[in-house]
């Protein structure tokens, strides 16, 4: 690598590293996913400032073009992130799944007051006049 | 005996008094819950007029999940059996105590229409996928299922209490709860019904879906399933 692609990745690691720990301090970002993040700052930060650590390393591991390398580490490290966002994912919707549930045990059997039938009204129990006609959550659906 | 009538519901207010009237008309002593899974046309009006108590869910969930809420309910208020029934007119309520009398010797039943030919038709691609997966649970379960994806089931207590935490929520989630139940060590029968086609709404399957969600079916068979060991100590972190 030149001197010049290293100052940029120099450069780039260093906004990296602020950018995350901003997100983090404004709440933004999860710290427990910000320790992946600044991780990764880290990787590139030692990898930037230690010109031959990568080329050295591919050497010793037999790889002959050492880009290569980089490369590959990255793409791993990428899987392993996406891995875990499957996860969470997982478990977030069985969450929310559970969640929509209890809502609509808790709100209760749908009670139609409203004169939308053909009957008239009769005359509901006070305090329990819950039309349901709102399109609630349906942004959502 | 109390029995349920759980009827999933999604944007079926066109079909559900039809399906309402019938239940009426041929099991009026069966308290029918609707779950109305995030429908925006009114189907828990529709619902409600129809006699029924209507549990609506804040977004739409799919049949699975919709169905887990029917059984959670069932349970709560304490029904010793409850059948399935679909919301689109599909299901034909004369054949209710066929479905019933059956379970007298199981705890859960499923009302096949291809037990016996009586008639009901489906397109080549999927019959080769119903076949297929014919197979497969065959070879899960250990018995013969002529029809593992219907709606059309009755369950005892045990089970509805079971399937409140349990219940599978993607797609086809019919075949999982199936192989879900007989490796719990439920005993699960057929009984051949007759079936309508569907009357109104549009049936959900468009192919590219359809094949991901063979496909994650497939995977979920021979992997074992959530019910397998995973699942069960997988749930210990969560809400319920």
């Amino acid at each position: 690598m030149t001197g010049q692609t290293h100052a940029l990745l120099a450069g780039l690691t260093v906004v990296a590293v602020l950018v995350i720990i901003r997100l983090v301090r404004r709440g933004a970002l999860k710290a427990k996913y910000s320790v992946l993040w600044l991780t990764v700052g880290l990787v590139l930060a030692v990898a930037a400032s230690v010109p031959t650590l990568l080329d050295r390393l591919a050497d010793r591991l037999g790889i002959w073009y050492q880009p290569t390398l980089f490369l590959l580490l990255a793409i791993g490290f990428l899987l392993l992130v996406a891995m875990h966002f499957s996860y969470e994912l997982s478990r977030l919707e069985k969450r929310v799944r559970a969640l929509a549930e209890e809502l609509a045990l808790l709100r209760g059997p749908v009670e139609v007051d409203a004169p939308r039938t053909p009957e008239p009204p009769e005359p509901g129990p006070i305090g329990r006049d819950r039309t349901d006609g709102e399109p609630d959550g349906r942004e959502l659906a | 005996m109390r029995t349920a009538v759980i009827i999933p519901a999604f944007d079926e207010a066109d079909a559900l008094p039809a399906v309402l009237a019938d239940l009426a008309a041929h099991v009026p002593d069966h308290e029918v819950i609707v779950v109305d899974d995030g429908s925006t046309d009114g189907t828990h009006l529709v619902a409600v007029a129809g006699g029924a108590t209507c549990l609506r869910l804040p977004f739409n969930l799919g049949i699975g999940g919709a169905l887990r809420l029917g059984f959670r309910h069932a349970v709560r208020e304490g029904y010793d059996r409850a059948y399935q029934f679909d919301a689109d007119g599909q299901h034909d309520a004369t054949q209710i105590p066929t479905l019933l009398a059956a379970l007298d010797d199981a705890d859960m039943v499923i009302g096949s229409r291809f037990a016996t030919d009586r008639g009901y038709r489906v397109g080549r691609s999927r019959g080769v996928a119903m076949a297929l997966l014919r197979r497969l649970v065959g070879a899960i379960s250990g018995q013969r299922f002529t029809d593992t994806s219907s709606g059309f089931r009755a369950f005892r207590r045990p089970v509805l209490e079971f399937f409140a935490t349990e219940y599978p929520m993607e797609y086809m989630e019919s075949v999982e709860a199936l192989v879900l139940a007989v490796r719990h060590g439920f005993t699960v029968h057929e009984v051949p019904v007759t079936m309508r086609d569907r009357s109104a709404g549009t049936a959900s399957n468009r192919n590219l879906r359809l094949v991901y969600h063979f496909v994650r079916l497939l995977i979920v068979l021979l992997a074992g399933g959530p019910g397998g060991r995973s699942r069960r100590t997988g749930r210990k972190g969560t809400s319920r």
